[in-house]
């Protein structure tokens, strides 16, 4: 059923994930939160994940970690990280990947951190369990350590924050101690969930900044979740734009954004008011993502979609490659003349 | 702001302030949190004035005053000519009709135990004296006129998605028939292409009733494209305020270059670290002495650390800064 998306490449990627499927609930009557999937991550490269709330771009981030609980039930033809295969592991292996080599952070900052704990604790923590072996035996080398991951990551007067409790940090900073819990064993790859969806405009700028520096210097790989689509226009290397649990569509992200192939790309960039300057009206989308109960026979995005034919709402197109380029559509809007800018 | 003396403006508020008494722990003396700090500004019927800043600025406590949920410390608000700080309560009565709002979540500002029909028709059962069949029309009439249809007024809530749930929002908002709507992060919570939806109706019933917008927004795209006037708020102040083309053409104010430059924008290329703004915002209790942004701007001289900035014309704009001048050259 599934079509094969991967081209060959000569070294393998750090993450691959192929026909990566995610289902809740019955299995007669599955909600199928991520389906047919492909992905892969190089080592250092940014990869931004775009789509509207339900399309499936956390539960695929949750399902590479490893969290998502049975009764959930996880597939894959594929699901490589490191050349370890993630589906196949047992426990211990998982753990000593997990929080090391493969890092996470999370939306909302305050709620990711323990309230009871302090921040030294917390952040000694991944060290006690991941760190070198000095640190693994030494308290004082984990604190110094964690006062040096503060500081690295932008946090004035960072001995005092060293003993505070989560609720005494305003949330920039909260995501700051996140980041340092994150990196603090240089993981090779960082899934960045709306890192900065829950801050202030002018605190978002500076956090994604800091991503962006220990990104480079520290060459990690890096998957930046967000509904955010000018964010990620400027942050990430690849883009790919899920919709209903599936990837739409997937290319370099000035290319992809510069002229979109799938006519929901296409309708997400049409309703942004940046782009609808002077307009009275946006061009809206109609309709919503569809559900459980509704997910129509054919291309998912037929019943929203303006360019839709009979074809369309029938057969569920099938993955096409070109240069570069992904797109799940039967009729991919044709790239534009000559007038790049 | 020169007006028409003749006809009081829709909405006014002069030096409008509210301060909170908070408790700082037991036997500690109560702290001021200076939420609104004496700011000013008018609003036409018909028109859309965008308050825009980050957290703590001040934004919702402003809603909280036009809303007649409370009363300013000092200061003055008028609603059609009527002084809401010292309105009897049957004056304060007549006026809320005249003023409804939407909030940012649109799941949890609907009662989720009412259907569709009766949470539209509830706003009518308090305050008019139509029947019961005459209620029920009303709300199927607005449920049209919002984009819903007549066979979804018997569900409730949750069956509804977060742009539909909105709309509900938007609906019940306007079933009085309000002068103005004050709208506190109303598409902050929608997904891109629901959020085009939403702005777009909120457009459309702005023409046809000719409401006015209260619009209190972070989202400077959303901001640019709704409203006619911008209030930009840094700590309780106005910094700048002025016309939507001005500010975006020019903004004079370090803060509001601050917020523009933090903006993502698809357009143009991550800004260098040099141009992003440093620090995160003061605590309401223990603001900065001066002027409230001195510590994060990068133009601050001695006397911004000393001397709260006033704010002053700066040709069609008005802006708190005592740099303005040599800024905006």
């Amino acid at each position: 059923m599934t079509a094969a998306t991967t081209t060959t490449r000569t070294p393998d990627p750090l993450l691959q994930i192929d026909a990566l499927r995610v289902e809740f609930g019955p299995a007669a009557s599955p909600l199928v939160a991520v389906d047919d999937l492909a992905l892969h991550v190089d080592e250092g490269e940014v990869v931004g994940v775009v789509g509207e709330s339900g399309s499936g771009k956390s539960v695929a981030a949750l399902a590479t970690m490893g969290l998502v609980d049975p009764p959930a039930r996880i597939a894959a033809r594929r699901l490589r990280f490191a050349g370890v295969d993630l589906l196949a592991v047992g426990e211990r292996e998982r753990r000593a990947l997990v929080g090391k080599d493969l890092a996470m952070i999370f939306q909302d900052p305050l709620a990711s951190l323990n309230p009871c704990f302090t921040v030294a604790f917390q952040l000694t923590e991944v060290l006690r369990a991941h760190g070198s072996s000095a640190e693994r035996a030494s308290a004082r080398a984990r604190r110094e350590r964690a006062l040096q991951l503060l500081r690295q990551v932008g946090i004035a007067d960072a001995e005092a924050r060293l003993d505070a409790y989560p609720h005494q940090l305003s949330g920039g900073m909260a995501q700051r101690v996140m980041i340092a819990m994150a990196v603090a064993c240089r993981p090779r790859l960082l899934i960045a969930d709306e890192p900065t969806t829950a801050l202030d405009v002018t605190v978002q700028a500076q956090i994604l900044d800091l991503l962006m520096q220990l990104q480079a210097r520290e060459r990690m790989a890096m998957i930046l979740i967000s509904h955010d689509l000018a964010l990620v226009a400027q942050a990430a290397h690849r883009v790919v734009v899920m919709y209903a649990g599936r990837i739409v569509e997937a290319g370099p992200a000035a290319a992809l954004f510069d002229a979109p192939r799938h006519p929901y790309t296409r309708a997400l960039l049409d309703a942004l008011p940046e782009h609808n300057v002077g307009r009275a009206r946006l061009q809206a989308l109609p309709g919503v993502v569809p559900g459980r109960d509704d997910r129509p026979r054919g291309c998912l995005l037929s019943p929203r979609c303006a360019h839709a034919v009979q074809r369309c709402r029938d057969v569920d197109p099938a993955v096409l490659c070109a240069d570069g380029r992904e797109v799940r559509c039967h009729f991919p809007l044709a790239r534009p003349g000559a007038n790049d800018a | 702001m020169p007006e028409a003396a003749s006809q009081a403006p829709l909405l006014q508020a002069q030096g409008l302030v509210r301060h909170y008494a908070v408790s700082r722990g037991w036997l500690a003396p109560k702290a001021v949190v200076r939420a609104l700090d004496g700011i000013s500004f008018t609003l036409e019927s018909g028109r859309t004035l965008a308050v825009v800043g980050e957290s703590g600025c001040g934004k919702s406590t402003l809603a909280r005053l036009v809303t007649m949920i409370e009363r300013p410390t000092a200061g003055t608000l008028t609603l059609g000519g009527v002084e809401l700080a010292t309105a009897g309560p049957r004056e304060r009565r007549a006026l809320r009709p005249q003023v409804s709002m939407v909030f940012q979540n649109p799941y949890a500002q609907l009662n989720p135990r009412k259907t569709i029909a009766a949470l539209l028709a509830e706003p009518l059962a308090i305050n008019t004296t139509l029947a019961a069949g005459e209620r029920r029309d009303a709300a199927l009439a607005m449920m049209a006129r919002v984009g819903l249809r007549p066979d979804q007024a018997g569900r409730y809530p949750h069956m509804f998605s977060g742009g539909q749930r909105q709309r509900i929002a938007i609906a019940r908002a306007l079933m009085l028939s309000p002068r103005l709507v004050v709208a506190d992060e109303p598409v902050s919570a929608l997904d891109v292409s629901v959020q085009a939806q939403v702005l777009n109706l909120l457009m459309d019933l702005q023409r046809d009733t000719a409401v006015a917008y209260l619009f209190i927004s972070h989202n400077l795209h959303v901001v640019r494209h709704i409203a006619e006037r911008i209030l930009v708020m840094y700590l309780g102040r106005v910094v700048e305020s002025g016309a939507r083309d001005r500010i975006f053409a020019r903004p004079a104010h370090p803060y509001t270059r601050a917020l523009l430059a933090a903006t993502p924008r698809l357009d143009a290329a991550r800004p260098g670290p040099g141009s992003i703004v440093r620090g995160e915002l003061p605590s309401p209790l223990a603001p900065p002495r001066g002027c409230a942004f001195h510590a994060r701007c990068p133009h601050a001289v001695e006397r911004c650390r000393a001397e709260p900035p006033a704010l002053q014309p700066l040709d069609d704009q008005q802006v708190a800064c005592h740099l303005a001048l040599e800024l905006n050259r």
